[in-house]
């Protein structure tokens, strides 16, 4: 049961929880904020669509294909 | 630390197993790698709320076990530096693999069309919504719309189902006569037959197809053609897919043919390049049954093993008559090409809208005029939309293939294995 941060706030999930599905347990499934300002959320669910980029421990990622980790640090407004 | 292998299989889903499974006995060193945590593919994509069948799990040991078998996940290719070598990236570090022989097996994405509300919070893909449950996203009794075309609407129907999700309508955009002249022909593949029989559900709907996703910051409900007739309701997700098409852009930058939009191959799965092959859903949609048996014919032949390759030719033969039958039933209404309005966004990297491309050449001067498709996606999503809406073209990729750190692409300049 990995225990991370989302945004500040922490979080323990199932072994095996993509980031992306761990913003939606810990968060609003957010993501990130679009050029325009929009907020959006993960779309294609298979790492095509980029929607799903966030910073995982200081890195630009994909929550789709990232699986949460111990102590991992998760930002969505970054 | 850069290395050099035999055979280098791009993808470990269904075709690529297959592809390595069958090579292993004659390679030396095989390098098998994929962009995702875990082998599989999307079919048997595994996580806390996935059920991978038996098969999957049993091909995904048998691979994993080989001692000339060296898996790569989270892995992506990022250039080509040189001949027959590949820049990849994991989530750690950068290096190159040079190869003798290389399998693609890229296989498909989901044909994402721009709809009214389609960048709210709460919509994803048909696939993409299975893929996220799968992964762990709770939906358990959430209200879910699915939409689009093709069986995968009801095979993730199901996982939203198995997982306490209230589906309240499936709305496929063929005709009830296409649909069930589909399903006429399925006892041809009795397999096929009992599949659909177990994902039928009541709230399928033919003829039926989204108009608008509403609500302000988020999803709040759909609006559905029905049978000519608006319908909306209220809902917390909505998963839409138009069909799947082949994933060929790095095909087509390592200079291999195309035709109908997929990756050309022969009858030993031989792409237009020497040295380089191609199974499963990179091919042309058709269903994991046919990517297996693309993906041991590609790993007997780029292995010499021609005697073996061909004794699977009746067997991809039958696979390949179930993805024309699918193909055809599936087709697109052309009533789909409507759906954006002016301020509906198409790139949603670049947050590109309709008005703005209406009335563009080509792909090459729209994305000149308007930023479309320079995003970080590289034009994945809103290239093969505006393929579809408008005909264009989209051009070839250029490196980096994926969004890449700046230490990957230091090792671009570096030679000779380690």
């Amino acid at each position: 049961m990995p225990d991370l941060t989302l945004d500040g706030r922490p979080l323990r999930v199932a072994d095996g929880t993509s980031v992306a599905a761990a913003l939606a347990l810990g968060g609003d499934g957010c993501s990130r904020t679009s050029v325009s300002g929009q907020r959006r959320a993960p779309l294609c669910g298979m790492g095509i669509c980029q929607e799903c980029r966030v910073r995982i421990d200081g890195r630009q990622r994909l929550a789709c294909q990232t699986l949460c980790r111990d102590g991992m640090q998760v930002e969505t407004r970054a | 630390m850069n290395e050099h292998t035999n055979l280098l299989i791009i993808g470990a889903g269904p075709a690529g197993l297959a592809a390595a499974l069958a090579a292993a006995p004659r390679a030396t060193r095989i390098v098998l790698l994929d962009d995702n945590p875990l082998p599989g593919g999307q079919i048997w994509r595994d996580g806390p709320q996935a059920k991978v069948p038996a098969q999957a799990r049993q091909l995904r040991e048998q691979v994993l076990a080989c001692t000339n078998v060296q898996y790569y996940s989270g892995t992506r290719v990022i250039a080509q530096p040189g001949p027959d070598t590949l820049l990849v990236e994991d989530p750690e570090r950068g290096w190159q693999i040079r190869y003798d022989r290389l399998i693609l097996c890229t296989g498909a994405r989901e044909l994402l069309l721009p709809f009214p509300g389609w960048t709210l919070p709460g919509v994803t893909g048909a696939g993409g919504l299975q893929a996220l449950i799968k992964g762990g996203i709770p939906v358990h009794n959430q209200r879910i719309v699915i939409a689009g075309s093709g069986p995968l609407l009801l095979a993730s129907a199901a996982t939203a189902k198995a997982n306490g999700a209230r589906v309240l309508r499936i709305a496929e955009q063929a005709s009830g006569a296409a649909v069930a002249g589909f399903a006429a022909q399925l006892p041809r593949w009795p397999r096929k037959l009992l599949q659909s029989i177990s994902l039928f559900d009541r709230q399928y709907r033919t003829a039926s197809h989204v108009l608008a996703a509403l609500g302000t910051d988020r999803l709040e409900g759909v609006r559905l053609k029905h049978k000519g007739k608006v319908v909306e309701m209220a809902c917390d997700r909505l998963a839409c897919g138009f069909g799947l098409i082949p994933n060929i852009q790095l095909a087509e930058a390592l200079g291999c043919a195309v035709e109908q939009q997929a990756i050309a191959v022969d009858a030993w799965q031989a792409t237009s390049q020497p040295g380089i092959y191609a199974a499963g859903e990179c091919t042309g949609f058709g269903g994991s049954e046919r990517a297996l048996v693309e993906g041991a014919i590609a790993g007997c032949a780029a292995t010499g093993n021609r005697q073996a390759a061909q004794q699977l030719w009746r067997r991809r033969a039958r696979w390949h008559g179930f993805a024309s039958a699918l193909n055809n039933a599936f087709a697109l209404d052309p009533a789909l090409k409507s759906l954006a309005t002016a301020d509906t966004l198409v790139c949603r990297c670049e947050d590109v809208p309709y008005a703005a491309l209406v009335g563009h050449r080509d792909w090459r001067q729209a994305k000149l005029a308007s930023r479309c498709g320079m995003g970080a996606c590289q034009g994945r999503v809103c290239g093969a939309a505006t393929a579809h809406l408008f005909g264009w073209q989209p051009s070839a990729p250029r490196p980096p293939f994926s969004p890449a750190r700046i230490d990957t692409l230091l090792c671009l300049e570096e030679t000779g294995d380690a």
